[in-house]
């Protein structure tokens, strides 16, 4: 019954190729922003905070047009990344997936700040008087006590990145084997005389794609409490 | 060896203390909110003094007029706290490692050895904090804190989170601590049994303040104050 032709299968690859892209991109800067959310206080921190969950509450096609006049070939950003290191987002696979990480970061941030909001400082502390500077202190203590909400931050942006659809087609539009995604082809077939049953094929790899995410996630982030409580 | 001469302000609490201490155990007495707690966490960096002087031997942790503030990551000074603060994503082997880990030094099986039986933790090394008693928990604490060959060793209430029983397993560690390690110890307590059989000197503070420092007998000074 599910029998996918080729056109389908780049599509869920390519799905997949952005949303780990997005996902592992995102990552290390999500780090960095719920750390100095979590810890800092600084004049302004309510602006980053806002600018950071802006993609949560915008609409999806808003959010994909901001990109498209920044980050597209004749946008600031996106004129300075082309000429100076030859990086093209517009109409590429690369530019989906800096809209879906885009859209996935607020859900990253969040998991990650409230897990090193719940850290308890005092092991910091005593990581200190033991001889340990604060780059060590993040990265033997902070870090792995952090490590369920990174993980659950990670799938959650991750599923948002494999779900995404309005800010892509938007920034990249809906290229068969270059920006067209799951989501998109899904949106595509059922606009097309006959495909319903290829949207069928697709949702059904979607929720399976989805089922697989959540499980995994369930799985790690009970490995990595259980680390905590005993043996 | 570990001279302190400090003033904190801290809200409403003045805190304005000197003492010095020697070699062997020098207990820190006083009721709780005397500032006991806050004089460790200066003397470990914790805690910034307002103004005034640390030094151990002749160099200085904190100078207020030549503005030095060590950090505590490089002060050397080993901190047991009354709760413990094991790292919970660790087991016991890694936590008791901890310090000489960050220091970098090689691993020294036995100096590794020593502390683990003098502590008797051997039974124990694989396991992780959350699967300990409280007891346990202790004497790895003051493991972790010795492995780190610090040149002072700061016990805040080590025993007041245990129960008698517990606190009679952890003491004859305590003693042997005393006996047969050489380095100078700040011992935090407010209980006078405890400071009766560990102390060699005894700083009796209350409200942020020395009242007086001498051998055991102050305390029976102080106990008489209570019933004054």
């Amino acid at each position: 019954m599910l029998e996918l032709t080729p056109e389908e299968w780049t599509a869920i690859q390519l799905s997949l190729r952005i949303a780990v892209w997005a996902t592992l991109v995102a990552l290390p800067f999500g780090v960095a922003i719920a750390w100095v959310l979590a810890r800092k206080n600084f004049w302004g921190k309510s602006l980053l905070d806002g600018l950071v969950h802006l993609p949560l509450v915008l609409p999806p096609v808003v959010t994909g047009y901001l990109l498209l006049i920044s980050f597209g070939r004749r946008g600031p950003i996106g004129a300075f990344l082309y000429e100076h290191f030859g990086i093209v987002f517009s109409f590429r696979w690369t530019g989906a997936a800096l809209a879906c990480g885009v859209m996935g970061f607020p859900l990253l941030v969040r998991a990650i700040r409230l897990s090193i909001e719940a850290i308890d400082r005092k092991l910091e502390a005593a990581a200190s008087t033991l001889g340990a500077g604060p780059l060590w202190i993040f990265a033997t203590v902070t870090l792995p006590l952090a490590l369920p909400g990174i993980i659950a931050g990670m799938v959650l942006c991750f599923a948002k990145a494999l779900g995404e659809f309005g800010a892509t087609i938007t920034f990249v539009s809906n290229i068969p084997g270059e920006t067209q995604t799951l989501s998109a082809a899904i949106y595509t077939y059922t606009n097309v005389p006959g495909g319903d049953a290829a949207a069928g094929r697709l949702v059904v790899v979607a929720v399976a794609l989805s089922l697989v995410a959540l499980i995994a996630s369930e799985w790690f982030a009970r490995r990595a409490g259980m680390r905590y409580h005993g043996e | 060896m570990l001279v302190v001469d400090v003033q904190k302000q801290l809200g409403d609490f003045s805190l304005k203390v000197k003492f010095e201490a020697e070699h062997g155990v020098t207990a820190l007495f006083g009721p709780s909110g005397s500032g006991k707690t806050s004089i460790v966490n200066m003397i470990g960096g914790l805690l910034k003094p307002d103004r005034g002087r640390i030094a151990i031997g002749d160099e200085a942790m904190f100078d207020s007029t030549a503005g030095v503030n060590v950090p505590p990551h490089r002060r050397s000074v080993g901190y047991v706290f009354q709760e413990g603060r094991l790292f919970p994503h660790m087991n016991v082997r890694a936590n008791l490692d901890y310090g000489r880990w960050m220091s970098g030094r090689k691993a020294d099986t036995a100096a590794f050895g020593r502390v683990v039986d003098l502590l008797g933790i051997a039974h124990l090394l694989d396991r992780r904090p959350g699967a300990l008693s409280g007891g346990e928990r202790q004497r790895v604490a003051i493991g972790r804190a010795l492995l780190m060959q610090p040149r002072l060793l700061l016990l805040d209430e080590p025993l007041a989170s245990l129960d008698a029983a517990r606190k009679a397993e952890i003491f004859p560690y305590l003693e042997r601590l005393r006996d047969e390690a050489s380095i100078p110890m700040i011992y935090v307590s407010h209980s006078p049994q405890e400071i009766r059989r560990i102390a060699n000197i005894v700083v009796r503070l209350d409200d942020g303040e020395v009242r007086a420092i001498g051998g055991r007998d102050i305390l029976e000074g102080a106990i008489a104050d209570l019933f004054a």
